[in-house]
């Protein structure tokens, strides 16, 4: 990966340099390197246990690296710990909020901590609870709270400071489609006033959605890094994906996919699938042609974008479900224990 | 969202210091945090309501005759004993829910702020103090429905009363230094009990010290919560105490001294 260092050391709002986090045998975070852009919104994206909590954790202060080095807006974040603490927020990947307070008493402890007074605090929580929606709930006992109340008023807790790097910590993992939109507008109106914002996620179409650059992270290291574009270039365009009527066509299919498309299908006999990638749209509709002149029929077409899976496969070798699979139990316990003990 | 633009991260001033200024009005948030707690689960508060009520009739009634020939003349003797029990038995609870507190998410975001480090750890135990205040007034009420009247009056009371409930706070350091330490909050218990039991046992508590046979009175006379009883006694019953007094005030400064800092290293190394 080839990170460019021609900015001014104020300009760049996360420099990280070869991250290392242990947890005994596993090494959670394995050679970070992080370049990010005040004023951007950054995504770091891959799947559960692939060090993403670990690395933000490190970030914030929270946890201590066991190698290499890390600056916020310039702050090296060992050497400077508290100064680093003033310029950041965290919304964890679960709600990091006190349950036994109601909302309204949680952001008056956040603000009385970080130095408002008390008259100030009250008009600070009522109005950043009015800005989240969360009025009517505001005196309500948080175990009543849903998923998605839940991460606002994490995400309103975050703000009080006005931090200018906001850490998003999977930001809607769990959460509903349209409580999803919710949060995506949020965090694109925080943007709007000037924050930098580093989110991580599990999926390619949030990074893509929010995220002015990518960085793909897997097994502790970063294995891509670029903008939303550059990542679906290096993976390929989409995929068309075929069913046909009867199986043994699939030779035939195949030759024409060959010949009008020019690219190789991949075919799964047992469901006479054929999946190829797709470069122009256009030929599409000559191949549809070239299958009903041979007598080729067709029980299903349909057009697939990348998936988070696809990214993985083509950058890693290896797919992200069989990677969670293998190492969720002990990656995200780890990952956790890390994070909170 | 606030329309005003953020100050951008190059442009702040910041220090990497905090004051002792801010330690305090940290630790004091923190406190509040504790009393919400506290108010938003009254039932965590039926050690310091039942325990105080209960010992005082119960250890009276059952002791009394044999000691000090009747219950009447044990009263007085007793009610600081177990004052000092019932206060110090309620300082480790205040280890165990550390424990279970650091447990929560909030605590993630207690680290991420910039606020004094020991701000968490001050704050519950300074909230806790009013847990043995109720304690205190229980144990005091208990004994004063079963006719105890303090020879050296009510201000005296109130002056006892303090001195424990500053050596239990003194005290709470030590269960709390258990409870960042420990991986759960059964094993914080567990550990808790096991120093407990002998230090308010193996002392005049209950009993006087030359009762007991040579090599134990040795013991119960360097026990420092015999030193808190025997002034806690002495000031309800208008004797001198100066001496017992000091030891306990220095000893709790000591274990401060001492607990406090490792408390707040044990909890930044794992932060």
């Amino acid at each position: 990966m080839d990170i460019t260092t021609t900015r001014a050391q104020g300009d760049w709002a996360i420099e990280a340099d070869g991250l290392v986090k242990v947890f005994g045998e596993n090494r959670a975070v394995d050679g970070v390197d992080l370049r990010v852009a005040a004023g951007t919104v950054y995504g770091v994206l891959g799947p559960n246990g692939a060090g993403k909590t670990t690395t933000i954790s490190m970030l914030a202060t929270l946890l201590r690296p066991d190698a290499g080095s890390a600056r916020i807006f310039g702050h090296d974040v060992q050497a400077e710990p508290n100064v680093v603490r003033q310029l950041i927020g965290v919304t964890g990947q679960y709600a990091s909020v006190d349950e036994t307070l109601s909302a309204t008493e949680n952001l008056v402890l956040f603000s009385r901590l970080l130095g408002l007074g008390r008259r100030d605090a009250r008009r600070k929580a009522s109005d950043l609870l009015e800005e989240f929606g969360l009025t009517e709930a505001a005196k309500r006992p948080l175990k009543q709270f849903s998923g998605g109340m839940r991460r606002r008023l994490d995400l309103a807790a975050s703000l009080i400071a006005q931090p200018p790097l906001i850490f998003l910590d999977e930001p809607t993992t769990g959460l509903d489609p349209r409580t999803r939109a919710q949060m995506w507008e949020t965090i694109r109106r925080l943007v709007s006033t000037g924050s930098t914002v580093l989110l991580t996620t599990q999926y390619l179409d949030e990074a893509d959605q929010l995220a002015d650059r990518i960085a793909v992270i897997d097994r502790g290291r970063v294995v891509a890094e670029g903008t939303g574009d550059e990542l679906k270039a290096s993976v390929g365009e989409s995929s068309l994906q075929l069913r046909l009527v009867d199986p043994r066509d699939l030779g035939d299919a195949q030759a024409a996919i060959e010949r009008v498309l020019g690219v190789h299908a991949t075919a799964s006999p047992e469901a006479a699938r054929l999946t190829a990638p797709m470069q122009d749209a256009d030929l599409v509709a000559e191949l549809l042609v070239t299958f009903r002149d041979a007598g080729i029929h067709l029980a299903e077409l349909s057009v697939q974008k990348p998936t988070l899976d696809e990214v993985f496969l083509t950058l890693t070798g290896h797919t992200a479900e069989s990677e969670a699979a293998g190492d969720e139990a002990s990656g995200t316990e780890l990952e956790l224990e890390g994070s909170r003990a | 969202m606030t329309t005003a633009t953020i100050v951008p991260g190059a442009a702040r001033t910041l220090k990497n210091h905090v004051s002792f200024g801010q330690t305090l009005r940290n630790s004091f948030s923190m406190a509040w945090r504790g009393l919400l707690k506290i108010k938003r689960t009254p039932e965590q508060l039926i050690d310091v309501t039942v325990q105080p009520i209960l010992f005082t009739v119960m250890f009276t009634y059952i002791f009394g005759g044999a000691i000090a020939g009747d219950a009447m003349t044990y009263l007085p003797f007793l009610l600081p004993g177990i004052l000092v029990q019932t206060v110090i038995t309620t300082s480790v609870v205040t280890g165990v829910q550390l424990r279970e507190d650091m447990d929560k998410g909030v605590f993630d975001r207690f680290r991420s702020l910039p606020i004094a480090r020991v701000a968490p750890l001050a704050g519950a135990l300074l909230a806790d103090t009013v847990r043995y205040g109720i304690a205190t007034v229980l144990t005091f009420a208990a004994g004063y429905v079963m006719g105890y009247r303090p020879e050296a009056g009510l201000g005296s009371v109130i002056v006892a009363s303090l001195v424990v409930v500053v050596a239990a706070w003194s005290l709470s350091w030590i269960f709390a230094f258990f409870g960042v330490i420990a991986r759960s909050a059964g094993s914080v218990q567990g550990i808790s009990f096991l120093i407990l039991f002998p230090l308010t046992f193996l002392s005049n508590a209950f009993v006087q010290a030359d009762t007991m046979p040579d090599w134990l009175q040795w013991f119960v006379n360097i026990n420092p919560v015999s030193h808190l009883v025997t002034a806690a006694r002495g000031i309800t019953m208008g004797t001198d105490v100066s001496g017992d007094l000091l030891a306990t005030l220095v000893g709790a400064v000591v274990v401060v001294a001492i607990f406090a800092p490792l408390t707040v290293r044990a909890y930044m190394r794992k932060a």
